[in-house]
This record gives structure tokens, sequence and C-alpha cells, in this order.
């Protein structure tokens, strides 16, 4: 059995995990990637999407986050989520709602930068919102 | 000398004014153990976020954003005071403004240019007498029953929104810190130019070992941490407040508890006083219009 870590999430209202894992997918900003026991030390955003945690035992949870920071450093994982949740405990119709607000940021946006931001944001969260579906 | 019926009218209204304080003492004290546990529930975020801070502010080559280095300048300060919804709690709106208004003091004695924004009805009530024209923008969270996230992150987007337009240079949060029910201490925390001294403490500590890998590299992550730093301090500040703000209502109420009640401890004397001397009169009155006989 693999080895076990230190794993936090935490919100900014309060502290959601904090117990060993032995692996934890995350939807990084530049890629999903796995953190096992013994990862390097990185640091890197998250977008919005589904966060896989693989408990001792065999148990898996998954949890829709909208955003955050990871840090990986040699005492475990760090994730500051902006906003987490059970994914099955997701209100989609939020989800939708901020998807369409999205979508209007994209519409109302002045100049190629921001509209470029915008259109990103609508990505992620379309993205999420097909992960949370399938 | 007011008549019995007007001590017994005066009684009464006091025991009901004593019922109404207590009432208000109970319903502090429920909300003050919500409030104080969101407060500790909000605790672990802001201590990773100012270590991940540390961790990464000694990693960016050159300067920092300008939320996190300031303008170059501080001319032009902008003081965001948080203050209760509601009165009736005591000194408790008044000390926070009163500090605030002790640092406006102080600013514009060296020449400094100082704006408010008030946060909170109460902050609007006392300081619009006679500082409504520094008052650039107001908000209050009337409507909203629990203080959380969002509306730390409208609050954040707006003076971020100051901040990029070029209106101050340096802003300080003035909120009350909650100590314990008796004390609340009315505070001061800069937060643009976000002061990293405590987070950069914590770095020596751990910071050394390990070798940081950044994904995007460590000045786009410190553009998002900082905006993201701004809001917690923000909503750690509301939260404070929030548990202070019951805190100090809960020991306003006990106070006029505890007046009423020596209120009506008096008023009573008086009356049974004033009873007794009428019963004597009268009594004097028949017995002498007996002896006359």
């Amino acid at each position: 059995m693999a080895d076990s870590f230190q794993f936090e999430l935490v919100s900014p209202e309060k502290l959601l995990m904090s117990e060993a894992v032995t692996a934890v997918s995350i939807p990084g900003s530049e890629g999903f990637f796995t953190v096992m026991a013994k990862h390097a030390p990185v640091m890197t955003t998250v977008k919005p999407g589904i966060v896989l945690v693989s408990k001792e035992g065999g148990s898996e949870e998954r949890i829709f986050v909208r955003g955050g920071f990871a840090d990986v450093n040699e005492n475990g994982l760090t994730l500051l989520a902006e906003h987490a949740e059970p994914a099955d405990k997701v209100d989609l119709q939020a989800l939708d709602q901020s998807i369409k607000d999205a979508e209007e940021d994209v519409a109302d946006a002045e100049g190629p930068e921001a509209k470029a931001k915008a259109q990103h944001q609508l990505d992620q969260l379309r993205e999420a919102r097909e992960g949370l579906a399938g | 000398m007011a008549s019995l019926k007007d001590l017994r009218n005066r009684i009464a209204s006091v025991k009901s004014t004593q019922k109404i304080t207590k009432a208000m003492q109970m319903v502090a004290a429920a909300k003050l153990r919500r409030a104080e546990e969101a407060a500790a529930a909000a605790r672990p975020y802001a201590d990773r976020m100012a270590s991940v801070l540390g961790n990464i502010a000694g990693a960016v080559e050159g300067d920092g954003p300008p939320l996190m280095v300031g303008t170059g300048k501080d001319d032009v300060h902008l003081l965001v005071v948080f203050t209760a919804e509601r009165g009736l709690c005591g000194g408790f709106n008044a000390s926070i403004v009163k500090l605030a208004r002790q640092h406006q003091r102080r600013l514009e004695g060296e020449g400094k240019t100082v704006k408010f924004l008030a946060v909170g009805k109460k902050a609007w009530d006392i300081m619009r007498r006679d500082l409504s024209g520094k008052i650039v923008e107001r908000v209050d969270f009337r409507d909203v029953k629990q203080i959380g996230f969002d509306e730390a992150d409208m609050l954040g987007e707006k003076v971020m929104e100051l901040f990029a337009k070029g209106e101050f240079d340096v802003c300080t949060i003035f909120y009350s810190a909650f100590q314990n029910v008796i004390t609340q201490v009315p505070t001061a925390q800069q937060i643009i130019p976000a002061d990293l001294s405590g987070a950069g403490e914590e770095k020596s500590e751990t910071g050394g070992v390990a070798v940081y890998e950044y994904e995007p590299e460590p000045g786009a992550i410190l553009d998002a941490l900082i905006p993201r730093n701004i809001k917690v301090q923000i909503l750690h500040a509301m939260l404070e407040n929030a548990a202070s703000e019951q805190g100090a209502r809960m020991s306003a109420m006990d106070n006029a508890t505890r007046n009423a009640g020596d209120m009506i401890d008096k008023l009573s004397v008086s009356y049974n006083r004033q009873r007794q001397a009428q019963i004597t009169t009268e009594l004097v009155e028949i017995i002498s219009g007996a002896e006359a006989l």
C-alpha cells in the first residue's frame, strides 16, 4: 500500500478536511496532476474542477473546488480553495448561473486582454461543469 | 412628589425595559457563540495563506505586484472603518471610529490626504456629520445574516478597484479585535501595500530547505495570491468585528439589565415608603376625628 501524507483542504470560511491520504488529484491551472507521498515541493494555482482524494483504506472522495492554490511541501499538501464542496452536493443551478455570468462578462469585456481573461474564466467553468456532469 | 400611581407606572415601565435588555443580552450571547465559531473556523485559511505567501514572496525576483510593494508614495491614505449595523452595544462603534479619527488627525498633521470608506451603517451615521466630504464610499451589510467570503470578496474588489484607479496609496483597515466578552481592542491594520513582515519570519524557519517548483511562475501566482490575501484579511476583520460586536452588546445589555434592577429597587423603596406615609396620615385623620367627638 502506498505511503500516506497529510492533506489539508481549507476554504476561507473553515478547515474542511485535514487527514492522512494516499493520493490527491488536482486540477492545476497548467494541467491536472496527482500528488502522492514525498512529492517534490510545488506551488500552483488551481482552476475550477474536481479534486479526487484517495484516502487510506482505498475509499475515494470527489470534491468540487472553484479555484485556489495548492501548496505541496515536506509537511504535505495544503489546498487553499476559494469554494469547496463535495461533488455530489454541488448546486448545479448556481454553477450554471455563474457560467451565464461569465458569458455575459465575455460579451461585456472591453479590449482584447479583458476579453481573453473572461473567456479563459468561462472555459474553465464550462470544463468544470462537464466534469461534474460526467 | 410623584403620586403612588405615577410610581407604580414607572416601576412597570422600568420592568418591561429590563425584560427587553435581558432578552437582548441572551440573544447576543447566542450570536456571540456563533460569531466566535465562525472567526475560529476562518483562522486556518488565514494561517496557511500567510505561510504560503511568506514562501512565495521570497521566491519572486524583482519587484512584486503594486498591491504588495505599494505605489512608492504614501500621500493618500484610505481608511476603511468597520462598524456594526446596529447600536446598543456600548462604546463599540464609537471606539473604532475614534481610533480611525486619531489616525486621520495624525496623517493630516503630516500633510497627507485622508479618505474614508465606511463599512457598516453606524460608521456612516457617526462620521457623516463632519467627515462626509471625505467618505468616498459606504457599504452596509444590513441584509446579510452571516458574514461570509462573498461579502469580503465584494469589499476587496471595491478597495482594489479604487487602488487600480490610483485613488489612494496606502490602505488601512480599522476593526475591533475580539479578545473576550469584556475586552475588544480597536485595531488598525495596513493591508495595502501588504505587510509581509510576519509572513517573512515564518519563512526563515521553514524556508531554505525546500526548493519549490512554481507553476505558473512565482510572479503570476503572486499576482493571484495578493488580492486573495487582501480579501482574506478583510474577511478576518469582519468576522472578528462581528464577534466583538456581540461581545460588546452582551456586556452593555448586562449592565443595562443590572441598572434597571437597581432602579426598580429604589423605586419600590420610595413607593412603599409613600404608601406607608399615606396610611399613617389617614389613620391620624381618623383618630383625631374620633377624639374631637
